[in-house]
């Protein structure tokens, strides 16, 4: 028969044909993943981790994952271990840059005597500082606006940076981060009476603030790109720190402010007329941040969080964060650390 | 005025003493140009009443009498100009001169004080946040103070801004922002009663836009005025050389008549043209000696005056900068940094930095300027308060710089052997320099002023009287051939 000749010929060119097809159709989803969030979660499987658009790194690494390419904890000391407790008198002390903008995370409280720094970041400086120099209060501060926490770690202006910093793999390049202490995902506040809704087609010809340097303004920038936000939203005004985009808000001058949900609700604590909208549309960790030769002092910082998940992140929760992201701690605690397998 | 006989030259030979006889002198044939006159019924061919004056003029200057009644036009007509012009230029000086005391100068001055006020409210606006929730009175009031001087100063500026002027528009935007950044502060204020660090972000905010547009606005406007100021000390000084000019001629052309009288007469004294040589000499002897006195007067206001105050108004200036990023580098932590030839700087410390030096040089220029014991101990004062605030400074930055942010607060804001106290003796002994340099300028600038006083009517009037002389003095002459 000619029909069941045809088949068998076919079927003799089926595999090509359809290897064809898988040849044509990968390099094709390298190009739409980016631009379709909502790529099937198999293909992303099928060996194509590597390949997953924006966040794609040549190293395979993966921002969902980026927070498990920290090295084990180990209390042994280094050399950059050494040099910090080589400090003598009053220089004596672990510079860390932190923020003292967001309120309940890093933030000068002009109500307490010389308007001490507190909140939740600072609270693990204190816990790393004793750990390393035998003195929770052996601290040097320094704030350091949000687009400036690398450059002041490349730099050897601090020894590392607590600022609700988010573990990305563009970051790693530069700086090396502890395991994560905390986990929170980009979120949209506005006004209560505002008609935005979330993040969706509600922020269309809305002017969003964002910090500059931070993940919330790449995550916008390329979904815009991609068309996830509407292309009319916009996004010109940064600002140096997130706070500044409540101001910006409470001035008028933006509609809605994005940035970790973390801190949104900070922002929304200090003015009952804002809210948070919708829910987070991104998962982050804060990490850490140090340089990125600092082996010593990464798998320190790393026993220090073995030992605060344990005793300590708890309370601290309780005394700043449960004001602000309720009581139940469950959504931001942490998962398990996992740590990288080589060196 | 170079063509009398066209105008006041005119009349005399068409009165009534005109060709009227003049019956000692004969022979002379009947000028050509009277028939008209005579027979008016037959109108000549036409001519300019220029053609026609010259003509008249020509016919005149063959008889004597008609030789000194052009003479004494000329003369009379040369007096009346030199008073005329000297009048003219030296009320326009006079005018100028009036306007460096009393317009440009006090102008200048309040836009120098609206930039201070500014840059003062902004620095206690930043030295009560570092205070905390506990603000002190002082402070606080500090900054009231400077915001209502600010806004007098602007209302003073703009009542005295020319309509549609630069000065105007930068007047009216410094207006809207002023309530602007008020507000602001107010805001920062509020939350930082509550503990809320968004107060702390209102704060830069304010910050940011003072020291990118209202101080940039403010120092426009006083570049404007100090430009105003300069442009009248250009039109009260220069010498009135066409009147000078004049008044040379005038003596000139007077002691060549008398000369011509005394050959044709041998009178040595014609009492008119005497007089009017005198009232012409004094009138110009006033007009270069008043000059004189009030060009140096105004020069001396404008070199121990005007230098000494720019130069006091700028290490004033230097001086806020200073203190503001003395503050700012606390309010900051180090937040802002600045990278010079790769080295990184904190950007508030390099600030502070490159304006304690220019307040140094301001202060060292100020006291070579200081011509006398009132604006030197002042700007000594201020020289010493300077080196004591360096020295605690650096105590202070150590202190930063070590991590003890409360020491180094302390050392900043702190009410005993703090900056604060430095910052304060410079600022006030800066303010005593200032007063007394102007009260320098006013004493100076207005005795050269006054040197002018009465100058334009007295040199009218003179220049009326000597006219009137020359006009006696060849009357007298022509009075001779009747």
């Amino acid at each position: 028969m000619d029909v069941s000749r045809a088949r068998s010929a076919l079927r003799g060119w089926g595999g090509v044909v359809a290897m064809a097809v898988l040849c044509a159709l990968a390099p094709a989803f390298v190009l739409l993943l980016p631009c379709t969030p909502q790529a099937p979660d198999d293909a992303r499987q099928a060996g194509q981790k590597a390949v997953t658009g924006a966040q794609a790194r040549a190293d395979g690494c993966v921002d969902a994952e980026a927070h498990e390419r920290t090295p084990a904890p180990s209390g042994a000391d280094g050399p950059t271990i050494d040099a910090i407790k080589a400090r003598t008198g009053a220089k004596r002390k672990l510079i860390v840059g932190v923020d003292q903008n967001s309120y309940r995370w890093g933030y000068r409280n002009p109500n307490t005597e010389g308007a001490r720094l507190e909140g939740f970041d600072i609270d693990l400086v204190h816990r790393i500082a004793e750990d390393i120099l035998g003195d929770p209060d052996a601290v040097q501060f320094k704030a350091i606006p949000t687009n400036q926490r690398i450059p002041a770690i490349e730099d050897g202006r601090v020894d590392m940076v607590v600022r609700t910093m988010t573990i990305t793999c563009g970051r790693l390049e530069h700086v090396a981060f502890s395991a994560p202490y905390f986990k929170t995902g980009q979120q949209v506040l506005a006004p209560k009476s505002s008609p935005i809704t979330g993040y969706d087609a509600s922020l269309a010809h809305k002017k969003v603030c964002t910090a500059a340097g931070s993940t919330a303004l790449a995550k916008l920038e390329a979904d815009k790109k991609g068309g996830r936000l509407p292309a009319t939203t916009d996004l010109s005004t940064t600002v140096p720190n997130q706070l500044d985009c409540l101001v910006r808000l409470q001035l008028g001058e933006v509609d809605a402010v994005v940035t970790d949900g973390a801190l949104a609700a900070s922002q929304a604590a200090q003015d009952p007329t804002v809210e948070l909208k919708g829910a987070p549309f991104t998962t982050e960790y804060y990490g850490v941040a140090m340089k990125k030769d600092a082996g010593d002092l990464v798998r320190r910082v790393n026993r220090v969080l073995v030992d605060y998940r344990a005793h300590g992140w708890q309370t601290s929760y309780d005394d700043w964060l449960s004001a602000t992201l309720g009581r139940d701690s469950a959504a931001s605690k942490p998962p398990a650390p996992q740590y990288r397998r080589s060196s | 005025m170079t063509h009398p006989p066209k105008s006041s030259a005119a009349p005399p030979p068409a009165g009534s003493a005109g060709a009227a006889g003049v019956p000692g002198i004969p022979a002379q044939p009947g000028p050509p140009g009277f028939p008209p006159a005579v027979a008016p019924g037959v109108p000549p061919a036409r001519r300019t009443a220029f053609a026609e004056g010259a003509e008249r003029l020509r016919a005149a200057a063959t008889t004597e009498p008609g030789r000194l009644r052009i003479i004494g036009a000329v003369l009379a007509l040369l007096v009346v100009a030199f008073g005329a012009v000297t009048a003219w230029q030296t009320s326009t000086r006079s005018a100028a001169a009036d306007d460096v005391l009393h317009r440009s100068q006090p102008l200048s001055y309040g836009a120098a004080g609206i930039y201070r006020s500014l840059a003062d409210a902004n620095t206690a606006a930043s030295s009560g946040f570092l205070a905390g929730g506990q603000e002190n009175a002082q402070s606080r009031d500090r900054y009231e103070k400077d915001i209502r001087s600010a806004a007098a100063g602007l209302v003073t500026a703009a009542a005295n801004a020319e309509p549609g002027s630069a000065s105007e528009e930068t007047i009216a935007g410094l207006n809207r922002l002023l309530p602007e950044y008020k507000g602001l502060i107010e805001r920062a204020r509020t939350y930082n009663r509550q503990g809320y660090p968004v107060g702390g972000a209102y704060l830069r905010y304010a910050n940011e836009k003072m020291q990118k547009e209202m101080l940039p606005a403010a120092e426009d406007l006083y570049t404007t005025e100090n430009r105003r100021l300069d442009a009248d000390y250009a039109d009260a000084t220069p010498y009135p050389w066409v009147a000078i000019g004049l008044g040379l001629l005038a003596l000139a052309v007077l002691g060549w008549a008398q000369h011509r009288t005394y050959r044709r007469t041998h009178r040595v004294l014609n009492h008119g043209l005497v007089a009017a040589s005198a009232a012409t000499a004094v009138a110009l002897l006033w007009l270069v000696v008043g000059h004189m006195v009030a060009r140096s007067g105004l020069d001396g206001s404008y070199e121990h005056g005007i230098r000494s105050l720019n130069v006091l108004h700028d290490a004033r200036i230097a001086s806020l900068k200073a203190r503001g990023n003395e503050n700012l580098s606390l309010v900051a932590r180090g937040a802002e940094t600045v990278t010079v030839d790769g080295t990184t700087y904190d950007a508030y410390y390099r600030g502070f930095d490159r304006d304690i030096a220019v307040l140094g040089k301001g202060l060292t220029e100020a006291a070579r300027l200081a011509d006398d014991q009132g604006g030197t101990a002042p700007v000594e004062a201020a020289e010493d308060d300077m080196a004591v605030w360096k020295q605690r400074h650096a105590t202070a930055r150590a202190e930063d710089e070590n991590g003890n942010y409360q020491q180094a607060l302390d050392k900043v804001i702190g009410a005993k052997g703090a900056t604060a106290e430095c910052f304060d003796g410079v600022d006030r002994s800066l303010a005593r320099a200032i007063a007394h340099e102007r009260a320098e300028f006013q004493r100076a600038a207005g005795d050269g002023r006054d040197a002018m006083t009465g100058l334009p009517e007295g040199a009218a009037v003179l220049a009326v009287l000597g006219a009137a002389g020359a006009v006696a003095g060849i009357g007298r002459r022509l009075s001779e051939y009747r």
